[in-house]
C-alpha cells in the first residue's frame, strides 16, 4: 500500500469529480460551493507534489479569497430567476461531445510521453520533506538560492530570479484593483440619469 | 486503467498529474462554453487556470520526477503568479458583471447583444 499514491487518488477524485459536478449542476450557488471543494482538493493535490508553499497560497488567496469575491456576486445577483438558468440540452450535448473529445487528446497525449511516466529515481525521496517557502521567497527577492550550486553556467541566468515579474505583478494587481473599485462603484439610477 | 490499476501501490508520476490537470482544464472549457450566468462562466475560467497550475507543480515536483528532468522551483512561482493574475481577473471580470447586473437588470450572457451588428 502506497499512502502518497492513496491520497493522490483520493485528492485527484475529489477536484475532477466537483469540477464535473461544477459543469453539471444549473443552480449557481451550488458550483460555486462545488468549486470550493474542487479547488481545496487541488491545494492537496499541490501539497502531496512538496509544493507546501503553493498549495498553502491556493487554500488562502484562492479558496479564501477569490471564491469569496466570487460568493459575494452570486449573493447580489441572485435573485430566484438567475438562480436556476438551464442550457438548451442540445448546447449542452455539442459542449459535453467537444469536451469529451479534447479529453481524449490531451489524456492520450500526457499517457503517450515516456518522460512524464512514474520515476523510479526521483530528485528527492518521497519521505524527504522539502522545504520550499524561503527558496521560493527569495526568488521574489532576486537570489536564487536553490540555484546555487547549478554548474551549467548556460542554466545559470535563470539564477537572476523573479523580482521584475513580481514587481510588474504588484502593479498590475493594484491597478486592476483599483480599476474593479471604478468599475463596481454606486452610481446613480439609471432613470434618473435618462431624464 | 493500467495507470488507474496499479495507483494503489506504485508511485505516481506527472502523467497523473496531468491527467488530473486535463480534467480540470476540459471541465473549465466546457462550464465556460455552456454556461449563462456570467459567474458561471468566470467559475469556468478559475477551473482552467487550476488544471495550468496543476500541470506546473507537478513538473517542478522533486518527488515526481529526476533530478536533471524537474523544473524546480520555477514550476512553482510560475503557479504563484498564475494564482495572483486569477485573482486580479476575477475582481475585474466581477467589477464588470455586477455593472452589467446594475444596468440591464440580468446577469444573463444571452443578454449582453448590444454590441452585436
Amino acid at each position: 500500500m502506497n499512502w502518497t499514491s492513496c491520497l493522490f487518488l483520493l485528492c485527484s477524485l475529489m477536484a475532477g469529480g466537483f469540477a464535473v459536478a461544477v459543469v453539471l449542476s444549473s443552480n449557481i450557488v451550488r458550483m460555486a460551493f462545488y468549486l470550493v471543494l474542487s479547488l481545496a482538493a487541488t491545494a492537496g493535490l499541490f501539497f502531496l507534489a512538496g509544493a507546501d508553499f503553493v498549495g498553502a497560497m491556493q487554500l488562502m488567496i484562492y479558496v479564501g479569497g477569490t471564491l469569496v469575491l466570487l460568493v459575494f456576486g452570486v449573493m447580489l445577483t441572485a435573485q430566484s430567476q438567475f438562480v436556476q438558468m438551464r442550457t438548451s440540452s442540445g448546447e449542452l450535448l455539442t459542449a459535453l461531445i467537444l469536451g469529451g473529445a479534447l479529453l481524449v487528446v490531451l489524456v492520450s497525449t500526457a499517457i503517450n510521453v515516456p518522460a512524464w511516466q512514474p520515476t523510479s529515481n526521483p530528485a528527492v525521496d518521497s519521505a524527504t520533506p522539502v522545504i520550499t517557502a524561503t527558496p521560493i521567497g527569495m526568488a521574489l527577492e532576486g537570489y536564487r538560492v536553490d540555484q546555487l550550486t547549478q554548474p551549467d553556467t548556460a542554466l545559470r541566468r535563470g539564477m537572476s530570479g523573479y523580482l521584475f515579474p513580481f514587481i510588474i505583478v504588484s502593479v498590475h494587481l493594484l491597478v486592476v484593483l483599483i480599476g474593479a473599485a471604478y468599475l463596481a462603484r454606486a452610481k446613480r439610477p439609471v432613470v434618473e440619469r435618462m431624464r | 486503467m493500467y495507470l488507474l490499476g496499479h495507483l494503489l501501490t506504485e508511485p505516481v508520476g506527472v502523467v497523473h498529474y496531468m491527467i488530473v490537470g486535463a480534467v480540470l482544464f476540459t471541465c473549465g472549457v466546457v462550464c465556460m462554453a455552456t454556461k449563462r450566468n456570467a459567474l458561471g462562466i468566470l467559475m469556468g475560467i478559475e477551473l482552467v487556470l487550476n488544471g495550468a497550475n496543476v500541470n506546473l507543480i507537478a513538473f517542478g515536483s522533486p518527488y515526481l520526477r529526476g533530478a536533471e528532468a524537474t523544473i524546480g522551483l520555477d514550476g512553482q512561482l510560475m503557479a504563484m503568479f498564475v494564482i495572483v493574475l486569477a485573482a486580479a481577473e476575477a475582481a475585474v471580470a466581477l467589477a464588470i458583471a455586477l455593472n452589467f447586473y446594475n444596468n440591464f437588470g440580468s446577469i444573463d450572457v444571452d443578454r449582453a447583444n448590444q454590441l452585436k451588428g
